[in-house]
């Protein structure tokens, strides 16, 4: 007989597949209290919040963060710029050559990060550009770039063209007509979009990898700090704060997209 | 003065004529049907007002001003859309009151306007809903209101009642009548719907191919179509085509007559084999076949009705039977 209770072995079967996907993480919390702090030895043999304190006064972690956020922030920024207008374009106007600029402004996301990175490298240099903070950020807006586009080229398509129309029947002209009527329907996707772009742009290591220099972002400092331990702790202690605080924005643009399917504009 | 004038006006996309070669005029406080079936301009015509097409040929004024190079926004007409368009993000009455936002009214004097418009089309207190919570017919009656708040010229309006069930769009045909009256604002309007062009507009124009085919009251358009097209599209005419026209009255045009406007008879001009009956409560129709041609009839309930297969006579009064140019 169908019933809505899922059986035991169900139940059993997800749970165990949750753990296996989050244990790890509430592990690399745990041993971010430990007290030892050359091999992470299970159980903790004692626990501690010193680590919290020698994190604070660690200037190369202060360095990493942010060079991440500056990193994000501009990318993000780059991103939603391009991918708004590279969405209002494909979903807007017809020309020659639509379909094709769609695939290639996705494609990106869909290339293994080596080769964008390797791409990237010897891009920059045969052009001669030194690499540098400016060089991390032209990586990491090629794939910012498809996650904004994507999101407003779904929210454009769900959005009725007769509403431009409407607008400027009532009097608005194009830039009175952006402000009130397409910002105002597309916003909630261009938030979503760049939080989404900030957080993909925060954890990257491997197009990192290939445009950086010198510098070390977050991820790339971590990396690091495995291969060469030094009061191991801090890294548990940089990788928790930085799960919580990728967690916001992802969770900010779950909570926005949620119950916006009704589609803009439409008659009935 | 016209309301609006088309001098030649075509609008082509590539190779297709959307717009070929339009002339006509619309007089001010003039309600103005377009009305054919799709693809044949009509709409594209209402959009080359509205400013969201621009003519690829000819003139287009709008009391008496060229308006071909003006962008909508710079015009004094206001549409209704198909879809009704509301703006989802804003309320009902912000909907009804962007106009005048734009038009830089201040926000008490603009909700006031706006509230007024929405009591004038019977949804007084709605203001502060979203689009998304009112039915069809109240979003309709909102499109509406936020057109004519502003006030416009002309009034356009593309299919409006096409989204709506029967009973509301014959109750809403009598609004926009009453409507159109009371504020005695020019309204264009385009439908595919013969009934709803004939009832409510002042004059019809009918379009087909991009080129519009005969332009009339509704009485002339029904009774007295100029061409086959129109008695065809119009009012279900039987058409009689022209040999056959010429044996029954000499000369040799395709000729029109109403369905309910034939007759059964002992003896009649024409002689048809009944192919079908169907009852459809006051009349019954009759399909005749005759000498090639097939003709329909609205019988009376209480007229003597043939069996499929009879052979019969056909007959009709003399200023029935209308003659019409041929072509088209």
């Amino acid at each position: 007989m169908h019933s809505d209770r899922a059986p035991l072995s169900l139940k059993i079967a997800a749970a165990a597949g949750l753990l296996f996907l989050h244990l790890p993480i509430l592990l690399i919390f745990a041993y971010a209290f430990t007290t030892e702090e050359k091999s992470f030895a299970w159980p903790p043999p004692g626990l501690t919040l010193k680590w919290f304190a020698v994190t604070w006064y660690r200037p190369d972690v202060w360095e990493a963060l942010s060079l991440s956020v500056k990193v994000a922030s501009i990318s993000t920024v780059i991103a939603m710029f391009l991918g708004t207008l590279c969405a209002a374009a494909v979903s807007r106007t017809r020309f020659f050559g639509r379909e094709t600029i769609s695939l290639l402004v996705i494609l990106p996301i869909a290339l293994p990060g080596v080769v964008t990175g390797i791409a990237l490298r010897s891009a920059f240099s045969i052009a001669d550009i030194p690499f540098s903070t400016w060089t991390i950020i032209l990586g990491h807006a090629t794939f910012c770039v498809v996650i904004v586009y994507n999101n407003a080229v779904a929210r454009f398509r769900r959005t009725s063209g007769s509403l431009i129309e409407a607008s400027m029947d009532l009097g608005a002209n194009m830039f009175q007509t952006l402000r009130h009527v397409i910002l105002p329907n597309i916003a909630t996707a261009l938030v979503v979009g760049g939080m989404l772009a900030f957080a993909l742009s925060f954890d990257e290591v491997i197009v990192t990898t290939f445009t950086a220099g010198q510098q070390q972002t977050l991820p790339i400092w971590m990396l690091e700090e495995l291969v060469r331990p030094r009061e191991r702790p801090v890294t548990n202690v940089v990788a928790m704060v930085v799960v919580l605080v990728t967690m916001l924005p992802i969770l900010g643009a779950y909570y926005l997209t949620r119950g916006t399917d009704q589609v803009a504009g439409q008659g009935k | 003065m016209s309301a609006v004038v088309f001098d030649h006006v075509s609008r082509h996309f590539g190779a297709v004529r959307a717009v070929d070669g339009v002339s006509l005029a619309i007089e001010e406080g003039e309600f103005f049907a377009m009305l054919g079936p799709s693809g044949s301009g009509k709409t594209t015509c209402l959009r080359l007002i509205a400013g969201f097409e621009r003519p690829t040929s000819g003139d287009i004024r709008i009391f008496g001003e060229q308006v071909a190079d003006l962008p909508p926004y710079k015009r004094h007409v206001n549409t209704v859309f198909q879809d009704y368009a509301l703006f989802p993000h804003l309320n009902v009455r912000d909907n009804v009151a962007y106009g005048l936002m734009i038009a830089g009214q201040g926000k008490k004097q603009r909700h006031q306007a706006a509230d007024e418009a929405l009591e004038m089309v019977r949804l007084g207190g709605y203001g502060a809903r979203k689009p998304s919570e009112l039915s069809g017919g109240q979003r309709q009656r909102v499109a509406l209101a936020r057109a004519l708040v502003n006030k416009p010229r002309v009034l356009l309006l593309d299919e409006p009642l096409g989204a709506l069930d029967l009973k509301l769009r014959e109750q809403m045909q009598e609004e926009l009548k009453g409507l159109q009256r009371q504020l005695g604002i020019t309204f264009v309007f385009v439908t595919h719907d013969q009934g709803e062009a004939l009832s409510m507009a002042d004059r019809v124009a009918v379009f087909n191919d991009g080129k519009i085919i005969q332009v009339g009251a509704p009485e002339d358009i029904y009774f007295r179509p100029d061409v086959p097209f129109v008695a065809d599209f119009v009012g279900s005419s039987n058409v009689l085509p022209a040999d056959l026209v010429a044996r029954l009255t000499g000369q040799s045009r395709p000729a029109a007559i109403r369905p309910e406007r034939l007759k059964l008879a002992e003896n009649g001009p024409l002689s048809a084999e009944v192919t079908g009956l169907s009852f459809l409560g006051l009349t019954t129709r009759v399909s005749f076949e005759a000498e090639g041609t097939r003709l329909t009839a609205l019988l009376p309930q209480d007229a003597s009705r043939p069996a499929k297969g009879d052979t019969v006579a056909l007959t009709w009064a003399e200023g029935d039977l209308h003659l019409m140019q041929a072509g088209a």
